[in-house]
Formats: structure tokens, C-alpha cells, sequence
């Protein structure tokens, strides 16, 4: 079937848009395979909405006249549009049918299932070509990137080059040097979705390790895997002791054992000590995201109700709890010295987030932009984080559950937590992490499509698409998402976890209320204060080329030191 | 820092002589308990002298001191012996709460009586403001309470004018003894209009203006409740509002807001107190708006204390307690109460008369708040000493009972003035460009309400404040925090913003860590935005003055050296301060507490806690170190927590403390 064919009303005119902190607006509705577009019937400088219809979580229709009657009389409609990034619209459209045809193409094409119908497919800007690289780098690119580590006990091994060993995982992961290609191949087997462990992350101070993984089959006979076990111990090298945080409760990881899976056991992993983590997962993950959006979009509460509303949600105990575990591995991998193996049970959500918050804390590399980017694809995208299931879906929606999960979402939460605790520490800004909460559930971009790179290669997303990272870098749009106070710091940027200093990230949850627009005023006077400095300063001497600053000097600073010593 | 640090010594050993002189307790080989930062403790001697508790640790070179005026103490609690002896809890006012732990019984009762005692004076004349004597003669004394003036601030509004002037009769305070001596009223209202009205209001607090409105001539009006019972009326009071209404040109009607809860209002009916009756006056709009009373408030502060004071609560623990506390709850009614005031003025262009019960407290907040809504004079730190200054200070709020200066009736204690201080705080964080103060302002002059330090808040009225002459024999505060005021700057201050159109959605009052926790420095963000800007923007400054030097220079050299002036040479300026804001290495270097969330300490009491931990930690002898290396920047705090003053996260432990009003040095 034809997207086209979803499409019984193209046009209607006579559409009223409201939307919040904005007057009505009359104008013309189109629906196209992709996107809603309003544009207002003002001749000169017309003004246009342009919504991805990917992007829609939601709808709602109430049409008055329902039975009764003809057109003609003025029966009309309205629509709530819900979207993925919490903006909530209403259309009005004359004409019963225009309405409900216009619904229920927003309908079926909002939910397309496969995923080269997708816009990212369509999208062919001007200014980008689809021949060249696609994504940052990769894991190989990464390796050699940072030679500077001690990789000499690490290599890069292709044993998942055909994605036949584990399905989730990219064509080449980095592993322990002795450990051959015939033992991972057989830890595989041992781990759920032969998600086998993999380095996530090397500590450039001390050579720790923070390893990732799912976890062991080991069922209720206990079984083991030598070559699982030989795996682990090349990791920490026989010489010392190394910490397995397992993401589910001690009784969890039991209860796991009766349908298959389970935990490292401590008599075959002898120089492994586990730690149990609790977190959340999946289904209650999305749900805590329901009713905490439920609870923001009523400004008419009483503050205890919102209070207790906001309780109710847990979305802030999520926080807490991801960013107090990825503060417990730093404390093993940079105070104490410990490598680290994390793992729940797939391995695909909350392990990755706590390894990618880890890392945040620990290195001063992954709070630079780029940096930043590198993680996400690095740790995310490449590691498998299944994008397409847990993000058809978002807080609006009254479809069933499936496997929706805001698993990314919650990242950027803490991410934006440990940049209000640490203002100055991180290049980028919260726009770039709200602009990535906005394109995982609905893009232009093939950076979160499908839910591994084995789908990736299938539907050809590198082929077809444009990388979302790579426009993100593009000189001419940066500016936007880097923090102007930005000061690069190589300590460990330890977050305070205590419930008085996590706060509810209002850019993302409040995003359409009169809150964000004074926040983003102050946005823009803090700029303008850098920028004024910046001007004054010279261009090259900026916090961000501090080595560079007397290589180049315009004439007039060579003027006035000319005079300084006069 | 040298002459900081050589200042405290001097004034400590000046101290330690008159200690000795006059026999103050002194106790030996006390441990502190610094609670801000991992319970890390510290042996000492504690000294009680007749204005401050002062902690001096010994072992390290640097002397560690801790200073707490006795006027702060709000409570001393003696706690269940331990192993390591009587541990000993002060709690202050301004939210610090201080554990020593006193090896000897008798020693640690001592201490507790003795500062129980001195903690609640009974005489004006034990407050630390008279004792305190600066380097500041007569003259600089008197110019210290000139700061201010009040007069200034009327005429700023265009007050006297052919609508408004001073009335004489209340000079000698004989028809009100808690109104300031001069006050505006209509000038088409006589002497025996005001008298009669006066009769008729509570404490005969009669209507008088509190903010007038040049652009539109609407004003905001005070009083006290109309002694009304069921059916009293007075024709003066009647005349007088008349009076006020038809001051305002403008407008046909006023509105008269009785910001108690309906059912209160009602209940002072029986008393022969009450409300005004639509009926008998014109053309009035009478609106209740529902602030609860002192002693809610006070409970709803207790609550939010405990809360606060929780080490390492659950998420839900701290939410559901914030919740319960119904703090939040209370600042939007006094919030939303302002904003139907500003608006009235601001947008109707009507009058308004404001009063609660007395007229001092419920009327005190929404009026001072209505105007920082209204006024962006307001929203500067001048104005806001002057807002102050006019409508607390001068209007009679009782801050000698309300802040509990003296002992006397716990049932007057009520955080009313804090509940003011936390709706501007609220304000600024829903618009960051719109103050020229920070936070820090706030908090200092939270501060400086609980300290005794100054003659401002002493007191209860403008009479007693003359009576116990206060302006001879004690210091103002504004001429301090003037002096002070780059600490206080918001780098982000945009002037001239009208009225300010708050949002009153529940999710936008937060809870004010900055100042319940303030000195839970593991709690704040470790790098402050503000400070950072401040800093640029600083030297922005800097440069531009620089370049115009130049440029000066420039002209004068111009034809002479003009050849030679593109020789190759090295940098603008050496300084590499650019965005030199101080990182505090160790802070940010500082482990938090990551296990479980359940327990709150420092990660060597956990090893002893949880066994999970303890096998993870505890056999090793490296996770002490990691704690060891940590203890110098724990001594810099703990010596910076002394004024009890600068003690935010970010401020850097370099701030002379000799310009702190709460450190003794100039004593």
C-alpha cells in the first residue's frame, strides 16, 4: 500500500491553530506522507508549522454534528495533536469528514512500521549528500583514536563481523587480547543474546576497565562457561580484584535463574565480587514517564498535589538511582582502582546507561561535544540500544505498551543533572539535550533508526539516511548547543545524589510553558555577556583555544602591546 | 587571605585573654562534628563567651575556628550519651545545626545550660548589636543609619503631590505607637477624619499609603482590620476610604483585600473585629484572600526544617515531606495575593487597601511583594533595602517577637519576613534577568534578621526602636551590604522590565536548597554559573577601561610613533584569568554517597553499615586515604563556616572575613 493512499483529505482550509503562548491562528491544513503542515493564509512572510507526523504521539477528536447535519451547516471538528515532544496542539477543521479523514490519516501515518517508509528515507536536504562516511566512528576508529591507552592488553576482535555471534552488537568489539575468537564465541552462547563482555570504557589514569554485558544463562542447574569465566579473568589480569554491578536486585538475579538467566556465581568468578543495583526497567520506566508528563501538563493543581503527583511518578527516584550507580563505578574505577563489569539482564538499557553516566563523570573527553556524540554512538546506537521498540512511543500515547522504555530519556535527565551541578564542566548545552530527546522519537535523521547496526546494514540506514551526529557538528549550527561557560575540567565530576540536589528537568518537562521562555532569556544574556568578553578578549583567546592564544594576534592587540611597553 | 587570616588571630587571642579574664566556660578536647561535609571530626576547645560559642581545633597550624553568635542559637539539644561522650546539638537559626560531642557529663551540661541561658536573652542590652563596636566612629555611625532615607524613597514614587501628603499626627506616635512617625494619607482627609478611622481599626492602625503609582496615581494602602463585630461602622473610616479611592482620579471603585482565610475573618467578627461590609462603604470591592495565620506558618516551617534537615532521605521521603510541610503550599497564596495587587494597580489602574489581622504581618508580605511585582526599583539591591526598610521596618513588624530575639512567648515566633525573602527567591528563579541581586543577597540578609548584629531588625516598632535609642548605640546593616555588593550582583540583570507576570503553576516553587541546606556543601552544585559570569563579565569591564586607556594613548603617540607600530610582539596581558572562576579541585573531586541512599554518611561509616559495602570497602586501607586527602579542603571550609555568613557552595573561602558582621573581629 501506497503511503499516499492514507491520504483521503490533502487539504482543508479554514484550519484553526492554537497552540500555547501563542493567538489562534487561521490558515491551511495539509497532510502529506510525512508531515502536518499549517501555514497561515497571510499573503507576505507566511507563517508555517511543519510537524513530522512521526512525531505525533497522540490524537484526539471530538466533532460536533456527528449525526445530523449536511456539511454545509457548519459542522466542524477538533483535534488535539499530542506529540513525542510534549507539545500539545488543536486544530479546528470545518467539515465532519475533512476531520475525521485528516485524523485518520495522522493515525496510520504516525504508526508506520517499517522502517524504510520512514522519513529519514525521504529526507535529501540540499546542503548534505548521502556519499561518505556515515556516523562519527567506530569501534575500530575508536581504538585507534586512543592509542594512547594501555591497549596493549586489549584488541579489537571482527568474531561478529556477520553479527551471527550476538545480533546486537556491532561487526567489531574491543576484548581482552588473550582471549581468542573460538572463547568469545562460546561466551556468547553463555550470555542472553550473546551479548558476551565487551569494553565499554578504558580509564586512561590507571587502565581500568568498565565492561559491559548481558547476563550469564546459567539457569537453575548453574551452569557455567569456562571461556565466560576465562573472559572475566583476563579482564582484570589475574592480579586483582574487579566488581560486577548487577542492575536487579539480589533477589531479581535469583528469581532469574528459574527462566534461564542468572548471576556470576562467586566460586567460578573468584576474583569478582557482585554488587546488586535495583533499577527499573521497561514498562515501569514508561509508566513513571506517563504520569510524570500527566502531572506537568495540569498548571491548576494545588502545589501538594503536584507534589505528591510528582511523588507518584518516581520519575526522580529513576534519576537518583542511575546516577548513584554510575557514581558507585567511578568510585571503584577511579578512587579505588577496581575494574568494573555491568550488567542486568538484557543488557540493552539500564546497563547502558549507567556505563555512558560512568563515563561522563570519569572523562574529560566525553564532555566535550564531540565527545559527547561519540559516547552516544558509541555506547548506544552501535551497542544495540533497541531505539525503534522503545521509542515508538511516548508519553501521550494510548496505545498498549510494548516494549516502549524511556531508557534514553532518563540519560539525557541525568545528563542535564550533572550539568546543573557542574555548570561550567560539559561543552555542549541543554539544547543539544533537548534536541536529542526530541529526535530519538521522531527524526529527519537515520541516527535512531531500527534497534541494532545488523538492521541498520538490512534496511541500508547508512546508505539511505543522513547521520543526525554529523549535522549536529556542522560548523554553521553548532553554536547553539555549546555551553558558553565551558571550561574543561580532568577531575571526575562527582554529581551529588541526595534528593535535595536533583531537580525536575523543567527545559524538558515544562518545555511549553512561560517557565522555559524566561530560562531561555537568560540563555541568551548569558551568551551575549561571553560573547561581549569574547569580542574583547580577541577571537584567540577564548576558553576554548587556551594553548593557541599567542600564535596568532590580530594587528590591533600587536598595537597596543607595542604600546604597553612604550 | 594573609590578612584575614592574621585579623582572626588577633581577635582570637584578644578573646582568649578576656576569656580568661572573665572566666567564660572553656572546655577542653571537644570534638565537631562537621555535618557538612561527611561528619569528618575534629578535636578542640570550646569557648562560651557572653556574645558567641567559638570552636577552635587544634593539631593543624592553621587554627580552625568556628564562631556562632549566641543570638543565632535557636535550640541546644543534648543527645543520648555515646562511646565517644555527650554529644551536645545546636541548631540555629539560620538553618546550621552544629554537633560537638564533650567528653565529661558535667562539662557537656555546663555548655548546655550556659547557652541555653545566652541564647535567649531577656534585656535588649544582651544583643550582640550593642556590643558591637566596628573601627567606625560617631560620625560614620550616624551616616551608617542616613544610608537609607526614607524620605527619598517617597519622593521617588512623585509623593508628597497634590493628592497625597504627610500627616503630622502621628509625630509623637500618640494615635498609633507601631506606625512610623510620618505617614501619607489624602489630603482631602482632616485630623479628626484620621483619628476617628483610627478608632475604628485594630491597634489603631488607620489606612495609609505603602506604594503609590506615579504612572496611573493607583495606590497600594495598609491598615489593620475595621473593628467591625456584626454591624459597627464608623463614619470617619468610611470618609477615609473615600478619600483614598478618589485619590486615584482614575478609577470608580477600589478594591479592599483582607488576606486572611474568609472563615478567620469571620471568627474576629465575635471579638467586635471583622471585616468591611460592602454596604456601608462606596464603591468598594472587598476580596478575601486565604493566607494562613502565624501559627500555621510557624508549624508549616517546622516541618520543612525536619525535612530539610533529613540525612539522605528517599526521593519519596523528601518529596512526600516537602509535600506534607504545606510550605510550598503558603508561598503561593502570599504569592498569588501580590499578583492580584500588581495587577490591580498595574493593569486596572485601581487602589487597593490591604490588611490582615494587625496589619503587620500578612499585609507587610503582599504589599512589599505587589510592589517588587509592580516596581523594578524593587528588583535592585537598593531598592529592596528600601522596601525593606519602609514597609517592615517602619511599618511595625514585630521582628523582636517574630524572629524570637528575646525570650519570651514562643507563640509569636512565625517566619513571616523569611516567607517575603523566599517569594523574591521564587520570583528571581521563574525570571533570572529581572534582579539585580542574587540569591546570596537574600541569604545575608536572611542572616542578618536572626543575628542581633545590627540595630535594623530589633525591635518591634519605630518607637521602641527610639525609646531604646537603637541609632546611638548600634550599627545599620545597609551600609555593609552596600559595601559588599559585587557578592551580590546577578551578572544576568537586565534593567527596566515592568510588571513582572509570575506564574503561579504549582511545579514552578521549588524548594530553596540554597538556603535550607546552606551549609550542607555536598548538597550545592559544585561550580556556580553566576560566579563564573560575574567573573567575565568583570573583566569585560576591565578590558574595556584598558582599551580606552589605549586608545587614549594611542592619539597621544599617534604621529610620532606611527611607523613603527606593527612590530611583532608578544601577549595583550599575561593575566591567564580569563575564565579563571576558581574550580575547587577537591571539591569537585569529592566522591558522594552512592549507596543505597538510605544511610547518609561518609562512605568509612558505611563499611561498618552495610555488608554489601563492607566487603567491598572495608578491607582495604586505601578508602581512609581517599577520605584523607579530602581533609584539607574540609579544614578550609570548616574555617569559612565561622561568620556563618559565606557560606555558600561557591564562594571561595578567600572573602576577608574581618568585613563579615558576623565575625567578632572589630569587637
Amino acid at each position: 500500500m501506497e503511503l499516499s493512499e492514507h491520504i483521503k483529505t490533502a487539504n482543508v482550509e479554514d484550519v484553526t491553530l492554537r497552540r500555547p503562548f501563542h493567538p489562534a491562528l487561521r490558515g491551511t491544513l495539509c497532510v502529506t506522507s510525512h508531515h502536518l503542515l499549517f501555514s497561515d493564509r497571510k499573503d507576505e512572510a507566511s507563517w508555517q508549522l511543519l510537524i513530522l507526523l512521526r512525531n505525533i504521539d497522540a490524537i484526539e477528536k471530538s466533532v460536533e454534528n456527528l449525526f445530523g447535519y449536511p456539511r454545509t451547516m457548519g459542522s466542524s471538528g477538533t483535534i488535539t495533536i499530542k506529540c513525542k515532544d510534549l507539545l500539545v496542539l488543536q486544530l479546528e477543521i470545518p467539515g465532519m469528514e475533512e476531520c475525521l479523514n485528516i485524523a485518520s490519516s495522522i493515525e496510520a501515518l504516525s504508526a508506520l512500521e517499517s522502517v524504510t517508509e520512514m522519513y529519514p528515507f525521504f529526507y535529501r536536504p540540499s546542503h548534505l549528500t548521502l556519499h561518505g562516511p556515515w556516523g562519527l566512528s567506530s569501534i575500530e576508529q575508536y581504538y585507534k583514536q586512543t592509542e594512547r591507552l594501555q591497549w596493549d592488553r586489549w584488541r579489537v576482535s571482527t568474531v561478529n563481523s556477520d553479527f551471527s555471534v550476538c545480533p546486537s552488537y556491532p561487526r567489531a568489539v574491543i576484548v581482552p587480547r588473550e582471549v581468542d575468537d573460538e572463547k568469545l564465541v562460546q561466551s556468547a552462547r553463555f550470555r542472553q543474546g550473546g551479548r558476551f563482555p565487551v569494553l565499554s570504557y578504558c580509564h586512561l589514569r590507571n587502565g581500568m576497565v568498565i565492561m559491559r554485558s548481558s547476563q550469564p544463562l546459567t539457569g537453575a542447574n548453574r551452569k557455567r562457561c569456562k571461556e565466560d569465566e576465562l573472559l572475566l579473568q583476563a579482564v582484570i589480569d589475574g592480579s586483582e580484584l574487579g566488581y560486577i554491578i548487577d542492575l536487579r536486585s539480589a533477589q531479581q538475579a535469583q528469581q532469574a535463574r528459574m527462566t534461564g538467566g542468572g548471576f556470576e556465581s562467586k566460586s567460578c568468578y573468584s576474583y569478582w565480587k557482585r554488587i546488586n543495583r535495583h533499577h527499573e526497567r521497561g514498562k515501569v520506566l514508561q509508566e513513571s514517564l506517563i504520569k510524570l508528563v500527566e502531572a506537568c501538563s495540569d498548571p491548576s493543581h494545588s502545589v501538594d498535589r503536584w507534589l505528591s503527583k510528582l511523588e507518584n511518578s518516581k520519575w526522580l527516584s529513576h534519576v537518583h538511582s542511575a546516577l548513584s550507580t554510575a557514581g558507585l563505578v567511578v568510585e571503584c574505577v577511579e578512587r579505588d582502582g577496581h575494574s568494573v563489569l555491568v550488567h542486568g539482564s538484557e543488557g540493552t538499557d539500564s546497563t547502558l546507561l549507567v556505563s555512558s553516566l560512568a563515563q561522563l563523570i570519569l572523562d574529560p573527553a566525553s564532555r566535550t561535544l564531540t565527545g559527547f556524540l561519540c559516547l552516544l554512538e558509541r555506547d548506544w546506537i552501535q551497542a544495540g540500544h533497541p531505539f525503534q521498540q522503545r521509542c515508538a512511543h511516548s508519553a501521550y500515547s494510548h496505545a498498549r505498551l510494548k516494549q516502549e522504555c524511556p531508557s534514553f530519556l532518563l540519560l539525557l535527565d541525568c545528563v542535564w543533572q550533572v550539568w546543573r551541578q557542574f555548570p561550567l564542566a560539559l561543552e555542549f548545552s541543554e539544547a543539544l539535550l533537548l534536541r536529542l530527546a526530541q529526535e530519538v522519537y521522531a527524526s529527519n535523521y537515520g541516527t535512531f533508526l531500527c534497534n541494532n547496526e545488523q538492521e541498520r546494514c538490512a534496511a541500508g540506514v547508512k546508505e539511505n539516511t543522513h547521520c543526525l551526529f554529523q549535522s549536529l557538528l556542522s560548523a554553521d549550527i553548532e553554536e547553539q548547543y555549546l555551553n558558553p561557560l565551558y571550561e574543561p575540567t580532568d577531575l571526575a565530576i562527582w554529581p551529588s545524589v541526595h534528593p535535595q540536589s536533583l531537580q525536575l528537568w523543567t527545559g524538558l518537562f515544562l518545555r511549553w510553558t512561560e517557565y522555559a521562555q524566561n530560562m531561555e532569556e537568560a540563555r541568551e544574556e548569558m551568551w551575549s555577556i561571553v560573547k561581549e568578553h569574547r569580542e574583547r578578549v580577541g577571537p584567540d583567546r577564548t576558553n576554548k583555544t587556551p594553548s593557541t592564544h599567542c600564535d596568532t594576534l590580530t594587528p590591533f592587540e600587536n598595537l597596543m602591546d607595542e604600546l604597553t611597553i612604550l | 587571605m594573609h590578612r584575614a587570616y592574621c585579623s582572626k588571630l588577633f581577635g582570637f587571642r584578644t578573646l582568649q585573654r578576656s576569656a580568661q579574664q572573665r572566666r567564660d566556660l572553656t572546655v577542653e578536647n571537644v570534638r565537631f562534628v562537621d555535618r557538612s561535609l561527611s561528619r569528618r571530626t575534629q578535636v578542640g576547645t570550646l569557648y562560651l563567651t557572653a556574645t558567641h560559642t567559638i570552636f577552635v581545633g587544634k593539631g593543624s597550624e592553621d587554627r580552625n575556628e568556628l564562631w556562632v553568635l549566641h543570638s543565632l542559637v535557636c535550640n541546644v539539644v543534648k543527645h543520648k550519651a555515646s562511646q565517644s561522650g555527650y554529644p551536645l546539638f545546636i541548631h540555629c537559626k539560620n538553618f546550621q545545626v552544629i554537633q560537638f560531642i564533650i567528653p565529661q557529663e558535667s562539662d557537656c551540661h555546663d555548655v548546655y545550660i550556659s547557652l541555653s541561658r545566652l541564647s535567649r536573652p531577656e534585656k535588649y542590652e544582651e544583643l550582640y548589636c550593642f556590643s558591637f563596636n566596628p573601627n567606625a566612629d560617631k560620625a560614620e555611625r550616624e551616616l551608617s543609619w542616613d544610608f537609607l532615607d526614607l524620605k527619598a524613597e517617597y519622593s521617588r514614587m512623585g509623593l508628597p503631590n497634590k493628592l497625597w501628603h504627610v500627616t503630622p499626627i502621628n509625630r509623637e506616635y500618640r494615635v498609633c505607637d507601631t506606625y512610623p512617625s510620618d505617614l501619607f494619607v489624602p489630603k482631602s482627609v482632616t485630623l479628626p477624619v484620621i483619628v476617628g478611622s483610627s478608632k475604628f481599626r485594630s491597634r489603631g492602625r488607620f489606612p495609609t499609603l505603602s506604594y503609590y503609582c506615579k504612572e496611573n496615581h493607583a495606590t497600594i494602602c495598609r491598615s489593620s482590620q475595621p473593628l467591625s463585630g456584626f454591624s459597627a461602622r464608623c463614619l470617619e473610616d468610611e470618609q477615609m476610604l473615600q478619600a483614598i479611592m478618589k485619590s486615584n482620579p482614575g478609577s470608580r471603585f477600589m478594591y479592599v483585600v483582607d488576606t486572611r482565610p474568609k472563615l478567620n475573618a469571620m471568627a474576629n467578627r465575635a471579638a467586635g473585629k471583622g471585616y468591611e461590609n460592602e454596604d456601608n462603604y462606596c464603591n468598594i470591592k472587598f476580596q478575601f484572600i486565604g493566607i494562613e495565620n502565624i501559627h500555621v506558618m510557624r508549624n508549616s516551617r517546622q516541618n520543612l526544617i525536619e525535612v530539610s534537615a533529613l540525612r539522605s532521605p528517599s526521593m519519596r521521603e523528601f518529596l512526600l515531606g516537602l509535600e506534607n510541610s504545606d510550605w510550598l503550599r503558603h508561598l503561593k497564596s502570599i504569592m498569588e495575593a501580590g499578583i492580584f495587587i500588581s495587577k490591580a494597580v498595574a493593569e486596572e489602574g485601581v487602589s487597593v487597601l490591604v490588611h490582615c489581622s494587625d496589619g503587620w504581618d500578612r499585609t507587610a508580605q503582599v504589599c512589599s511583594v505587589a510592589s517588587v511585582l509592580l516596581d523594578p526599583y524593587y528588583r535592585t539591591l537598593k531598592g529592596l533595602m528600601v522596601l525593606i526598610e519602609k514597609d517592615w521596618v517602619s511599618f511595625g513588624h514585630k521582628f523582636s517577637h517574630r524572629c524570637g530575639h528575646l525570650d519570651g512567648e514562643a507563640k509569636e515566633v512565625s517566619p513571616v519576613m523569611d516567607q517575603f525573602l523566599e517569594c523574591v527567591w521564587q520570583l528571581m528563579d521563574q525570571f533570572p534577568c529581572s534582579f539585580e541581586y542574587n540569591e546570596k543577597f537574600l541569604i545575608s540578609i536572611h542572616n542578618h534578621i536572626y543575628s542581633c548584629h545590627y540595630g535594623n531588625f530589633i525591635c518591634n516598632s519605630q518607637k521602641e526602636r527610639k525609646d531604646l535609642c537603637i541609632k546611638e548605640k548600634t550599627h545599620s546593616i545597609w551600609p555593609h551590604l552596600w559595601e559588599n555588593k559585587m557578592d551580590f550582583m546577578n551578572p544576568l540583570f537586565k534593567p527596566d522590565q515592568g510588571l513582572l507576570r509570575p506564574s503561579t503553576a504549582p511545579f514552578c516553587f521549588k524548594y530553596w536548597r540554597s538556603l535550607y541546606n546552606r551549609f550542607d556543601r555536598e548538597l550545592h552544585p559544585r561550580q556556580s554559573e553566576l560566579d563564573c559570569l560575574m567573573a567575565v563579565k568583570e573583566e569585560t569591564q576591565q578590558l574595556e577601561e584598558e582599551l580606552a586607556l589605549y586608545e587614549q594613548k594611542l592619539a597621544v603617540l599617534d604621529k610620532e610613533r606611527a611607523k613603527t607600530l606593527y612590530m611583532q610582539k608578544g601577549v595583550l596581558d599575561s593575566k591567564q584569568t580569563l575564565w579563571s572562576f576558581p574550580l575547587d579541585a577537591s571539591l569537585v573531586n569529592t566522591p558522594q554517597d552512592y549507596i543505597g541512599g538510605l544511610i547518609g554518611a561518609a562512605p568509612n561509616v558505611f563499611s561498618s553499615q552495610q555488608g554489601e559495602r563492607e566487603s567491598l570497602f572495608g578491607d582495604k586501607p586505601k578508602c581512609p586515604d581517599a577520605d584523607n586527602s579530602d581533609q584539607e579542603s574540609g579544614v578550609a571550609d570548616f574555617s569559612s563556616h565561622s561568620s556563618g555568613e559565606e557560606s555558600l557552595p561557591s564562594e571561595d573561602s578567600v572573602k576577608d572575613p574581618d568585613s563579615d558582621e558576623t565575625g567578632p573581629n572589630r569587637a
